[in-house]
């Protein structure tokens, strides 16, 4: 028999089983389908062994192009990986397992997810993290419903210079809700502080921020965080975690629910997914936060050990007012995270921040000093700061691709009033000489 | 066992990183600094090897032990499919969104796009989007796009009709569109009670959704009437299509009548499932709800190139931060393409069969509440066993240790005492019979000896946890010490 699957069964198991289930064939056994409801058809192409399917994909694959020099961020960043976190992650005891929902069988997993928890509540500066949702994007979607949730109201109001696909996202989630999304044009690559102030009253629910924000540059939300809580409003912040090396955290800051992607966390890039969203609270939001929470508990034997807990937020007991309908998350990227950050360490992280920190401020310096290039960032900034330049920066960013560098996002598609705009981000992966040649790349473009 | 924060020893590195290659900048100012470093573990590299090596062990997972839990699908992962995920590791999800940067990334769209199209002929669909990140984030779009099919309409419809059989994740769904649920109880055969469907069908329903086959793992014979009674009331039809993995070449959803679906790529498609993620949920549709879909659109030119389209006025945006779970929607297309036609219809069969030889012969020794021939799962109820004061958690405890992972007990939620079995189509007889054998001494042990089944399990590192003392006296952070 030839196999195309990964059945196991021979012909003479199959007959046996069948004679004790007691039909005469397999097709029996589909016999309660109609056969008014029977697939018209199902065109799919023949199979083919494992060889010759990796040939074909590394085919496709390679006609993505492994030349080009990146300086683009905006939500997905090019880190360093350590090799023990593939290693570890990818051990199959991890990776073939599901959620722990028997847990005397799965400590592994939950042990793992609660110190995932633990690191993410230090990150952070929050009391409280879930085990993990899908992405950033949809963290902050999750976070602004959190927040009309908490408050019983139905305004929000979000800073234009957060992830403008983020907001997009946000927007998506609330569409089908009697609810409010009022954006605030940003001042000079940073929140307009006057024009929240004058927004805040007591129909807000929460205000969201990005921190650093999508032109890279970093504020201190304190203020704001008063603001909000004077007129009982969250202060929602979504953070870049491998800043909180160096940058204060959103708990410093006073924010209510902090968020953000993990892709930068020991995640590779991979077009975009798999990355995992991180969520942390403040102590007394813990029941309403989305997604699946590990807790500590004890054996019959008072042994320490690990649950899901508060599973009555959930969608498999509260149905209908479950306070999110995620289900699957994006644990074992979550588990990447955790490996990440413990192989860095506490002092690693620091370092890391840095190191990504004085790289953006030699390229910022130098992009700078080039003819008509002005940093638009009013505020100090991170790994991404925003240029204007003296041309369309569309047309900019294509003739640099042409040569092979990915000079930055050119804004124009979501801020339409900063056509001569670009966000650059450098990682630590970026080399002097690889920001040098930038340099002379863009002087080249603009002015010869 | 120790935590990873628990082992660490000021002063200690794991990794060291690069040299830097550029002068050292000035320190941000005091108020937008950390005032001290986080308080991240410090340990070596073998350390972190040895812990999560060691937790590692205190795992059940599919590659050590059968994991029979219903309606997740916990079927074999071929190796080559993390394989041929790692080729495309490294593209950047923002270069299409560059001025002619979709010719950096051709491999990539080419991919989803690809896949969309496979997806759509598997299902019987017209059109797909990759982009939800899990089942639940499929429905979501689903039914985003019904409410904004009827809103385009000048219709406002405000409940959506569900089975009380249906996964937790449709209702919540719907309530996170601002709809009303309305839940029709289940008849005894096993389906959604047609009379009381009728009843509660009308002019504010959006949509209905349905699970196909259901999570009783029966295959509802009436579902074309159903979608027929919907469709009358101007309402749509969702299914919720978990359960796929028992119909591959037998039924396409799209052809009976369906108008939107989402693919569960992780469960029928075989990508590992983490520890309970990441998954990835493909939502697709007939052609009237395609202008709907979430933005941006994959698209092929004329020329053949991929590149983006942002959605028209009616899609209802995006949903992601770029185009889905990339890695798994690499994974679902290498299965497909190694499995072909016969492959994933012979996934279906014996799926089929091995639920239902699980089912028949355990049904001497078990309550089985709606009676077969089943799909791809069976439902068992420990009400039998309720007599000597033996729960189906009782069950699941000995089946730990006789080195099985239980089936999935207490659902669905319209089964008392429920043991849901899913052996999946990649196990072998001999597997089953062992646990099928565990399952009998199980039923025995609850007659003869129910204490050794309250007192299980006794080989795993720990023994039944407090689950009301972990909701009692939250800790979800360990304390700083």
């Amino acid at each position: 028999m030839s196999r195309s699957g990964y059945s196991p069964h021979t012909v003479a198991e199959i007959r046996e089983m069948l004679d004790t289930i007691g039909v005469e064939s397999i097709a029996d056994l589909f016999s309660p389908i109609p056969s008014g409801l029977r697939a018209r058809s199902f065109p799919l192409p023949e199979g083919m062994s494992e060889f010759e399917m990796l040939d074909r994909l590394e085919v496709r694959a390679a006609r993505d192009s492994r030349e080009i020099v990146s300086f683009i961020g905006g939500g997905c960043y090019d880190h360093l990986i350590p090799a023990v976190v593939d290693h570890l992650a990818n051990r199959a005891e991890f990776a073939t397992a599901y959620t722990p929902y028997q847990p005397e069988c799965s400590q592994g997993t939950l042990q793992a997810l609660y110190e995932y928890q633990t690191a993410i509540g230090r990150l952070t500066g929050m009391a409280a993290s879930n085990a993990s949702l899908y992405d950033g994007g949809t963290a902050l979607a999750e976070a602004a419903l959190m927040a009309l949730r908490i408050t019983g109201r139905k305004r929000l109001l979000a800073d234009c210079s957060v992830n403008p696909f983020w907001r997009q996202i946000v927007r998506t989630y609330l569409a089908n809700l009697d609810v409010e999304l009022v954006e605030i044009a940003p001042v000079h690559g940073v929140l307009d502080r006057d024009a929240a102030r004058a927004l805040f009253d007591d129909r807000v629910a929460g205000v969201l921020v990005q921190n650093p924000n999508f032109f890279g540059s970093i504020e201190d939300f304190s203020d704001l965080a008063s603001a909000a809580h004077r007129h009982g409003a969250l202060l929602v912040s979504a953070v870049y975690p491998v800043s909180l090396g160096l940058v204060k955290s959103p708990g410093d800051m006073g924010a209510d629910i902090a968020l953000g992607d993990g892709q930068s966390l020991g995640n590779p890039p991979c077009f975009g997914g798999p990355s995992f969203g991180f969520m942390a609270v403040r102590t007394e939001h813990i029941r309403n936060l989305p997604g699946r929470i590990v807790g500590e508990t004890v054996d019959r034997e008072g042994r320490r050990g690990y649950v899901l807990t508060l599973q009555a937020r959930e969608q498999h007991i509260r149905r209908h007012r479950a306070t999110s309908n995620i289900c699957s998350n994006q644990s074992l990227c979550a588990l990447r995270g955790l490996v990440f950050l413990a192989s860095l360490g506490k002092h690693g992280l620091v370092e890391l921040a840095r190191l990504n920190r004085d790289k953006a401020e030699y390229a910022k310096g130098l992009l700078g000093s080039v003819r008509g290039v002005v940093v638009v960032n009013s505020a100090p900034t991170f790994n991404e700061f925003t240029l204007r330049l003296p041309k369309d920066a569309e047309t900019v960013v294509e003739r640099l691709l042409g040569l092979g560098i990915a000079a930055g996002m050119p804004l124009v598609r979501q801020y339409p009033g900063m056509g001569d705009c670009l966000v650059v981000t450098v990682t630590e992966k970026r080399s002097r000489q690889q920001i040098d040649r930038l340099a002379a790349a863009l002087e080249e473009v603009l002015w010869s | 066992m120790e935590l990873i924060f628990e082992r660490s020893v000021p002063g200690r590195r794991a990794v060291r990183l690069p040299t830097s290659d550029v002068p050292r900048a000035a320190d941000l100012p005091e108020n937008l600094s950390r005032p001290e470093a986080p308080g991240l573990p410090e340990v070596g590299e073998l350390d972190l090897v040895r812990h999560f090596t060691a937790l590692s062990r205190r795992n059940f997972s599919v590659d050590t032990t059968f994991y029979p839990l219903g309606s997740c699908t916990m079927k074999y992962n071929p190796k080559a499919l993390e394989e041929a995920a790692g080729f495309f590791a490294r593209s950047h999800p923002l270069l299409p969104f560059l001025p002619s940067g979709e010719r950096f990334v051709q491999g990539s769209l080419g991919l989803i796009h690809e896949l969309s199209r496979l997806l759509a002929g598997i299902t019987g669909m017209d059109d797909f989007s990759c982009q939800p990140l899990a089942g639940a984030h499929g429905e979501m779009a689903g039914m985003m796009m019904i409410a904004a099919y009827h809103r385009s309409r000048g219709d406002r419809r405000r409940s959506v009709v569900v089975p009380d059989s249906s996964h937790g994740t449709n209702p919540a769904t719907a309530a996170m569109v601002g709809c009303q649920v309305i839940t029709v109880p289940t008849a005894p055969y096993g389906d959604m009670d047609l009379d009381a469907f009728r009843q509660v069908m009308n002019g504010d329903v959006a949509a209905v959704m349905m699970t196909c086959p259901n999570t009783l793992g029966l295959f509802n014979p009436h579902v074309a009437e159903i979608c027929d009674i919907a469709h009358d009331h101007g309402a749509l039809v969702y299914c919720d299509g978990a359960n796929l993995n028992a119909v591959l070449g037998k039924v396409r959803p799209g052809d009976i009548g369906f108008d939107a679906i989402h693919v569960n790529l992780h469960k029928t498609f075989a990508t590992p499932h983490g520890g309970g993620g990441p998954g990835s949920g493909p939502i697709g549709v007939k052609a009237h709800l395609a202008p709907f879909l979430p933005a941006p659109r994959i698209v092929r030119g004329a020329d053949g190139g991929y590149g983006l389209a942002e959605g028209g006025d009616a899609s209802i945006g995006r949903l992601a931060d770029f185009f889905g779970n990339f890695g798994i929607l690499v994974r679902a297309y290498a299965y497909i393409t190694m499995l072909g036609r016969d492959g994933l219809i012979e996934v279906s069969e014996h799926a089929v069969l091995n639920a239902n030889y699980v089912m028949s012969r355990l049904q001497g020794w078990y309550d089985l509440p709606f009676p077969g021939p089943c799909m791809h799962e069976c439902v068992f109820s420990a009400a039998r066993q309720m007599k000597q004061d033996i729960h189906a958690i009782d069950i699941a405890k000995h089946l730990i240790d006789r080195g099985f992972h239980p089936p999935t007990v207490y659902f669905p939620l319209i089964v008392r005492e429920a043991l849901m079995i899913e052996p999946t189509e990649t196990e072998s007889r001999a597997t089953l019979d062992h646990f099928i054998g565990a399952m009998i001494e199980a039923a025995q042990l609850a007659e003869t000896d129910p204490d050794t089944l309250r007192r299980a399990p006794l080989t795993t590192p720990v023994t039944r946890l407090d689950e009301t003392k972990a909701a009692r006296e939250i800790t979800v952070c360990h304390p700083a010490g």
